[in-house]
């Protein structure tokens, strides 16, 4: 396999890993302690390595992994307490968390190769390098497997516990009272962000993670209602980024991790913009419509409130109506030539009046609106 | 007790303890209200934020001067902010998702920003990377005057708009139905806040920055319940640890300034959770102790029949 192909591979790889365990976090409201979790690894990785003094070992996964679960519990500890809210504890621990491991890097790690560049910045470019090699064979880069592995496991504990999972996001009460241990969920959740945190920060930087973590299920969140779907298109969106991302960093020649984090932005800011119902521009239509719509429904009341009264020709008269309604001229203009369309209204003598189906329109509206 | 008054003569002592003094004040009184207002967390997202900008105004106006990268930062942080303001606006997307992709995607581009500059032959950009990390160390007699220019900006303003911020703060709808606008208030008090963390950058650095922001903040807050109370309160600490840090940097061997900041304002944040009177946990135990003493007596031993 050509260098290239297992980037990509890696790439892809990694965002789908990171989506997946992402997307409960954005519904739990959680997505900041995927920050925090990046963050804090680092302590567990210096802690571990002054444990076994050896970069290689798999200890410092498991180090990483377990002070990304105890980050969680202090901060949640800090919470609790109700002193500080929920951000302001995250926001505590993990400087407070961080400052130590870079304290211990700069005073007892200097001769080492423990920089926090590495640590927090990353670089796919080089992890084809790291070879898989078994009984004498090269059988691809070693990231190819780890977090191969990794996403087995993440794709293997959300089949098995999806429901326990799905009913502790939304109704934390209602696990309880069934006896799902919401505690245990929330944990076992927070365990696997943290491997897959410690996995793919080897990779593209623990900052980045973040963006792998929360941008593609957050993406997916404006373009489905379902919790299957929303997963499924976290992995299918983030791997789109990754490829896209990789071939935009080829073309320019700049950070791979930098430009799939960049291509995440643009893919949510296109999803942003342009997401049936929920996306900016038919939002704004939809309000639109909802404007005219009630402003259609406003003047048909008028002016069957005022009809056949005998100040009727100055409260509808074409030429001031708009100062009784405190519109806009223009828009009163537009409401008007909308409603005269639908045969609505029509003019006599410079007076607004009802016609028979203005009049039936306006009823209906009435008792859609007030009866019960 | 010679290596302090030495270590107090010292020129370049004299300069970073009074860059994170000031810096521990100004992000102690604009802390106070980003906690209040339960954007503790905007902080790490802005310094993150702020990385393209430092890269693009390096890029565009070829300048590593002080000045001129604090403005590329401070342009890309409100555009930041501007971006999530937009998502929770316009969208079912919660604060914190909205805050954790924008800065993100964000920092991301100031890597790719920062790659590309890399390749530019003969340019020194090695300094760049230090708003990263911050480097305390580096902070120059003119860095000093600028935050200090800065800080009283931002103190004259949190100064005249008093009123209007502590109203909205504490009940918008009542502030607008007074007729303030809580979108000016909002969007000039976000701007202060972007201000103050772009002036730590290069003191703590972008991770570390939103600790200065939130600890001392939380830490006075236990102590009072009146604004003007945890407003000062607030910034003595941070100034207090902004000057103890780089003490106790200086003085040990190979420790960063930043860090050890942060982690003095994590211990005045440790002390004020457990022993602030009134809050803290401790009198909190020591009221309920006193409380099931108090029952027991006036109720005596319970006489419940168990059969």
């Amino acid at each position: 396999m050509s260098p290239q192909l297992e980037i990509q591979l890696i790439a892809v790889i990694v965002a789908v890993t990171c989506a997946l365990p992402g997307a409960f976090l954005v519904l739990r409201k959680m997505s900041m302690m995927s920050d925090s979790i990046t963050h804090t690894i680092l302590l567990g990785i210096v802690l571990a390595f002054f444990m076994t003094h050896d970069l290689s070992s798999p200890l410092l996964i498991l180090g990483a992994a377990l002070m990304g679960v105890v980050t969680v519990w202090l901060t949640e500890l800090l919470g609790r307490t109700r002193l500080l809210a929920e951000d302001a504890a995250i926001g505590i621990v993990f400087p407070l968390l961080f400052s130590i491991a870079i304290i211990l890097i700069t005073r007892y790690a200097g001769s080492v190769h423990l920089d926090t560049d590495s640590v927090l910045l990353g670089e796919l470019a080089f992890a084809p390098f790291d070879r898989m090699v078994v009984a004498g064979m090269d059988i691809g880069a070693k990231a190819i497997y780890t977090t191969g592995a990794l996403f087995l496991i993440n794709l293997a504990v959300i089949i098995i516990f999806f429901k326990e999972l799905k009913v502790a996001t939304f109704d934390p009460m209602l696990a309880a009272v069934l006896g799902f241990a919401p505690a245990l969920v929330h944990y076992g959740l927070m365990t696997l962000v943290s491997l897959t945190a410690v996995s793919a920060f080897q990779a593209v930087g623990s900052i980045l993670v973040v963006a792998f973590m929360i941008g593609p299920p957050v993406t997916a969140y404006l373009l489905t209602d379902d919790l299957k779907w929303m997963l499924i298109l976290s992995g299918l969106i983030g791997a789109t980024n990754g490829i896209l991302g990789y071939q935009a960093a080829a073309l320019l020649d700049v950070s791979i991790a930098g430009s799939m984090a960049v291509m995440t932005g643009i893919v949510f800011l296109l999803v942003f913009i342009f997401a049936p119902h929920r996306g900016l521009v038919s939002a704004l239509r939809r309000r639109r419509n909802q404007k005219i719509q009630f402003a259609k429904m406003t003047l048909l009341f008028h002016l069957y409130n005022h009809e056949g009264s005998e100040n009727e020709a100055s409260e509808a008269g074409i030429d001031d109506i708009h100062t009784h309604l405190r519109w806009d001229e223009a828009f009163t203009k537009s409401i008007l030539a909308l409603l005269k369309k639908e045969d609505c209204i029509k003019f006599t003598d410079g007076v607004i009046k009802l016609t028979d189906q203005g009049r039936s329109n306006s009823l209906r509206n009435y008792e859609a609106l007030f009866s019960e | 007790m010679n290596a302090w008054i030495s270590l107090f003569n010292d020129y370049t002592f004299q300069t970073v303890a009074l860059g994170s003094a000031l810096l521990g004040l100004i992000s102690g009184v604009l802390g106070s209200f980003a906690v209040l207002r339960k954007q503790s967390l905007l902080g790490d997202g802005i310094s993150h934020s702020a990385l393209p900008g430092v890269v693009m105004a390096f890029i565009l106006l070829g300048s590593k001067n002080t000045e001129t990268l604090l403005l590329g930062a401070l342009i890309s942080g409100l555009t930041a902010t501007l971006f999530i303001v937009g998502i929770v606006r316009h969208t079912r997307i919660k604060f914190d998702s909205a805050l954790a992709l924008v800065m993100s995607v964000f920092f991301g581009l100031g890597l790719v920003l920062l790659t590309y500059v890399q390749k530019i032959p003969n340019s020194n950009q090695a300094g760049l990377s230090r708003f990263i990390f911050g480097q305390a160390s580096t902070l120059l007699q003119r860095d000093i005057i600028l935050m200090a220019v800065c800080g009283a900006v931002l103190l004259a303003l949190v100064i005249l708009f008093w009123k209007e911020f502590k109203l909205s703060t504490f009940d918008s709808d009542f502030a607008q139905s007074l007729d303030f606008s809580p979108k000016k208030l909002n969007l000039l008090l976000s701007f202060m806040i972007v201000l103050s963390i772009i002036i730590g950058l290069q003191t703590v650095g972008v991770i570390l920055m939103s600790a200065m922001l939130i600890a001392p903040a939380v830490a006075a807050r236990q102590w009072t319940n009146k604004l003007w109370g945890m407003v000062l309160l607030s910034a003595i600490f941070g100034v207090v640890s902004g000057i103890v840090g780089t003490a106790i940097s200086s003085l040990v061997a190979k420790l960063p300034t930043g860090p050890v900041i942060v982690v003095c304002i994590s211990v005045i944040v440790m002390v004020s959770v457990l022993f602030a009177p009134g809050r803290g946990i401790l009198h909190r135990l020591y009221q309920r102790r006193k409380n099931r003493l108090l029952l027991k007596m006036e109720g005596g031993e319970p006489n419940v029949p168990t059969t």
